[in-house]
């Protein structure tokens, strides 16, 4: 700050409230319309104020789900999403820092190969290579598993990019170090190199946990068991019923449940997640 | 700098190897079926095939709700990164501002990011229901009658404004650590010239900001054009006519719903060309931003 | 919670393994209170003998539930029955490797059969043009119009007469704006079905070459040759205008029904299978029921009316006992106990005769008056060739066509005339397209 405005500063604090109201005010409606009875949509405007059924919306959705409208129990699905989050991520991490040691740390024949394979998955969103990825995962009988909802998610350049770089920025000397020391490829890698990421690991963590929570058409396609359903993708087959209307106060009750554990995480570890963020997007 | 390395033949094969294999099982093999399938005409069940060379490409640019699609995907991607980067560089100058309450202000206005693309569908659905929806109500009070269901103008502004809402975070996290990247003895010498907060804001903030804004200009085009499928599956459905149906969308449509398996799979293979050159755009500026 | 949860998986993981019976699937897109009838039916089935357990499973919309069934079909996942919508009729069947005709099904398992027994309103839409029906008729339903005794009584008109013609409804609904008693005459679901291929059908006026795509895969639209349907579409932009009508959104139409519980809208026409839905939520006034509006200046109309719903599909690449389970299935999902008691609860028509009788000798219709509406609307007139359904293929694009003209008709951007013209070329672009794939 470089001198007082007293003016600037009130401006400040009012945009930033602003921005602040407008951003939370989709997430307080939805609240409020989870805390009410069917009946509170049928006409008119939705309430503004929370209701009295609350409790009663989120025990049924938790503990019952409305199963005809592909919603098996939300706690259920919430515990695929959060092994789907949890597979994910620790997946990336690992196979990522692993093919990043071996891109940074050794020379052979293909490497460039290798490294272009890998960062040609950038180019690849699941939206655009859909269909056939499906039939692989079919054909491999994985559809209806865990196995199925994680692993063709795992892949990622920008993981295996962040450890590149992270990497790269180790002095040279720690490596000469270790060889002097006669410590092996192994060693290096678990003595030091796992240390030295620990953080940028944890950051990671944050960003792909949210990247799994929140994936959407792929748990929609290959899951056809209730056993299996996630909650972010339930949350759609929830709000198209056919021949009838959807049941806005169950269907705001899933919504926010579906939000509360990525945004729990993003808060509770909210400089990791910044760090991360910026970090793995350069 | 030249880097020690270690002498293994086998080792490196072995580290690199579930990735390669995730990559090749999940990622190229499906590409390239998709590519084949660009070439082919089938139908739904794929009992009958017929190889039909650039057919499904030409059907495509000879039809006029593609080359509409194309257009209506750029129109959605600038107003969305607009809207979405203006907001959070608004916000994290106000912050810049700000000096107790800092964290507060940051934890109030990062949590969006962690929502699904789906979920911030579902919520501005809701919130522009027009049957149900506040904000029609709210319109209507201001005299404007809101009906995304048949204006097309309308139904844009809405899958901007969903698609909008959970990039502000990103956007504003990004611009905060830029902004705190600039040394603030520039601003101090810029104040000692006597020069206000509009001049230093054009002067410095700007043009050091620049290479950030571009990053994230790169960024918010790919997040438009890819992940935001959701918001308009939730919101618009790609109508009214096909007035919001981006890309990927018509892909989703033409594939899914369509059943039209080699036109999907040729519009798949123009959006992957799409993303190359994004990606490549990208690679160049990241390096631009490291030589700075 | 953790209990609750840990019970929760614990019935789900029981469900799935019940016994030794051969295992059945059927993909389904019946939410809601549907769903919840529909596994209840299910079960019944499943409790009443041991060789065979069905599986219901909900796969969200009917196109999301058809595309799933064939991305797995193709991936060889493929569940035993699927449950397609109307429109999805035409890829079906021509489909031949991939689905087991439900007439060769029943004789193949030596299932008693008889296509006979079924009301031909019905079947017509799923039977081949040598007459064998390829697939089994579930949740038939067609448009009735619903409507609001109290506004009609406060408007001055009698709440006993709901309007018989367009003439008619468009005058009472004008009293009923200028009376105040509501603020819109009337809205609707389903644009494409309801007001458009319904529409043809009431009329008698073909809307397609070769018998509406009976005929074949080389059948052309012509919706812009109907040209009641032209006067039609041009009197909805003007009424939709003054107010007379309400647009409710394509597809389905989401936002009509709350415009009816609400009482902003004094009539409303959907699918008879609405019923339900309407009785629940008309909370605060009496509904009355009336057959679908006719343009008396068309001769021969009303004809009948055509369905809509969905019928059950058994897909190929599956084992011999599996076929002779789902044929014994659909045994029972056509007795007229099963049938009768679907049918009253949802407001799909009954597929068979013994099941409309069954409810006639029961007095459900006089004791739940606008029950047999629908069905008095389809058997009304013997089917024509332009009201015994349609067959074309790509027809769930085509209905997203018609969505989109109409908006850009409301819009005001196209005349009725040019919009049903584009209807046309577009959509024989896609039955082109359709032909092309097939052949």
């Amino acid at each position: 700050m470089v001198e007082r405005r007293p003016f600037l500063t009130f401006l400040s604090h009012a945009v930033l409230i602003m921005g602040i109201l407008i951003v939370s005010l989709p997430v307080w409606l939805a609240l409020v319309a989870s805390t009410h009875g069917e009946t509170a949509f049928t006409g008119g405007t939705i309430p503004m104020l929370p209701g009295g059924e609350g409790w009663r919306n989120y025990s049924t959705m938790l503990g019952k789900g409305i199963s005809t409208s592909g919603a098996p129990p939300l706690a259920a699905m919430m515990l695929n999403s959060l092994i789907m989050a949890l597979g994910i991520a620790f997946g990336k991490i690992a196979i990522s820092i692993l093919s990043a040691f071996a891109i940074v740390y050794f020379r052979f024949p293909l490497r460039q190969l290798a490294f272009w394979t890998i960062f040609i998955t950038l180019m690849l969103p699941v939206e655009v290579r859909i269909l056939p990825t499906f039939k692989v995962v079919a054909d491999l009988g994985l559809l209806n598993s865990y196995a199925g909802l994680t692993i063709p998610l795992i892949a990622s350049a920008t993981a295996t990019f962040l450890f590149r770089q992270v990497f790269m920025t180790i002095p040279n000397e720690l490596m000469e170090a270790a060889r002097m020391d006669g410590a092996g490829p192994w060693r290096f890698f678990k003595d030091i190199l796992v240390p030295l990421s620990r953080t940028n690991m944890a950051a990671l963590f944050v960003i792909l946990f949210i990247y799994g929570w929140n994936q959407y058409i792929w748990p929609l396609l290959i899951t056809t068991d209730a056993r299996f359903y996630t909650i972010v993708a339930a949350i759609k087959r929830m709000a198209d019923v056919a021949d009838a209307l959807p049941q806005w106060n169950f269907v705001m009750a899933a919504v926010i449940l579906a939000m509360v554990p990525p945004v729990v995480v993003v808060i509770g570890m909210q400089r990791l997640f910044v760090k991360g963020l910026i970090e793995t997007e350069k | 700098m030249t880097r020690s390395t270690f002498n293994h033949r086998l080792l490196p094969w072995v580290l690199l190897a579930p990735q390669l294999a995730v990559t090749a099982v999940f990622f190229l093999w499906p590409a390239g079926q998709a590519f084949w399938q660009s070439f082919l005409r089938q139908d739904p069940f794929g009992l009958k095939t017929t190889f039909v060379g650039l057919g499904n490409y030409a059907a495509l640019l000879a039809d006029p709700y593609y080359r509409s699609a194309l257009w209506v995907t750029a129109e959605f991607s600038v107003a969305t990164a607009a809207l979405s980067l203006g907001t959070g560089l608004i916000l994290a100058l106000a912050l810049e501002r700000t000096l107790r309450m800092q964290r507060w202000y940051t934890t109030l206005l990062v949590w969006p990011y962690a929502v699904a693309p789906a979920i911030s569908g579902v919520l501005w659905w809701f919130l522009f229901n027009p049957s149900i929806g506040i904000l029609p109500w709210l319109l209507k009070g201001l005299g404007y009658h809101w009906d995304h269901g048949l204006k097309s103008g309308d139904a844009m502004v809405l899958v901007v404004i969903a698609a909008s809402w959970k990039q502000v975070s990103y956007n504003f996290l990004f611009f905060v650590a830029g902004l705190s990247a600039i040394p603030a003895s520039l601003y101090e010498a810029a104040a000692i010239d006597s020069a206000g907060p509009v001049r230093r804001f054009f002067t410095i903030t700007l043009p050091l900001l620049a290479p950030t804004g571009f990053f994230l200009v790169v960024v918010n085009l790919v997040y438009t054009m890819f992940d935001t499928f959701a918001v308009i599956d939730a919101t618009t459905k790609g109508g009214p006519g096909q007035s919001t149906t981006i890309l990927v969308y018509k892909v989703y449509q033409d594939g899914f719903v369509g059943l039209n398996l080699g036109s999907s799979a040729a519009q798949s293979v123009i959006l992957m060309g799409i993303v190359v050159l994004l990606t490549v755009i990208q690679f160049r500026v990241v390096e631009r931003k490291v030589e700075y | 919670m953790k209990l609750t949860f840990t019970a929760a998986v614990a019935a789900i993981f029981a469900a799935g393994a019940a016994s030794a019976a051969t295992e059945i699937t059927w993909w389904h897109a019946m939410g809601g209170e549907l769903g919840t009838k529909l596994e209840q039916i299910v079960a019944a089935y499943n409790a009443s003998q041991t060789e065979y357990h069905v599986t219901p499973v909900y796969k969200g919309s009917y196109a999301e539930t058809m595309t799933a069934a064939i991305a797995a079909f193709r991936a060889g996942q493929q569940p035993d029955i699927v449950q397609v919508f109307e429109v999805g009729t035409g890829t079906m069947m021509a489909a031949k490797g991939a689905v087991y005709p439900v007439y060769q099904l029943m004789k193949d398992a030596g299932e008693p059969f008889d296509p006979k027994a079924f009301l031909p309103a019905v079947v017509g839409y799923y039977t081949d043009t040598d007459g064998n029906m390829l697939s089994m008729p579930f949740n038939s339903s067609t448009p009735i119009l619903y409507y609001n005794k109290d506004v009609f009584k406060k408007a001055g008109l009698d709440p006993e007469a709901p309007p018989k013609t367009w003439a008619e409804l468009a005058a009472d609904s004008k009293k009923i704006i200028d009376s105040g008693a509501a603020k819109c005459g009337f809205t609707s679901g389903w644009i494409s079905w309801v007001q458009t291929e319904n529409f043809s059908a009431w009329h008698n006026q073909p809307i397609g070459t070769l018998q509406n795509g009976f005929g074949g895969l080389a059948t052309e639209l012509e919706f812009g040759k109907d040209a009641p349907l032209v006067k039609h579409w041009a009197d909805l932009a003007e009424w939709q205008k003054s107010g007379i009508f309400q647009y409710g959104g394509p597809g389905g139409g989401n936002d009509a029904p709350p415009k009816f519980y609400s009482q902003e809208c004094a009539i409303y026409m959907n699918s008879s299978a609405s019923l339900a839905g309407v009785v629940a939520n008309a909370k605060d006034f009496t509904v009355g029921y009336g057959m679908m509006p006719y343009d008396d200046s068309v001769k021969g109309a009303p004809q009948n009316s055509i369905i809509g719903g969905a019928t059950l599909w058994v897909l190929q690449g599956k084992s011999a006992a599996e076929y002779k389970g789902v044929a014994n299935f659909f045994t029972y999902l056509s007795s007229p106990a099963v049938q009768a008691d679907w049918h009253q609860f949802s407001g799909y028509l009954p597929i068979t005769q013994a099941a409309y009788d069954l409810g006639k000798s029961q007095g459900y219709y006089d004791k739940h008056p606008g029950t047999d509406v629908g069905i008095k609307e389809i058997t009304l007139n013997p089917p024509t060739e332009n009201s015994k359904g349609l067959r074309f293929g790509n027809y769930v694009q085509i209905r997203d066509v018609i969505d989109q003209e109409f908006q850009a008709l409301l819009a005001g951007s196209e005349t009725a005339q040019e919009a049903l013209d584009k209807v046309d070329t577009r959509g024989n672009q896609l039955l082109r397209d359709f032909e092309s794939a097939n052949k």
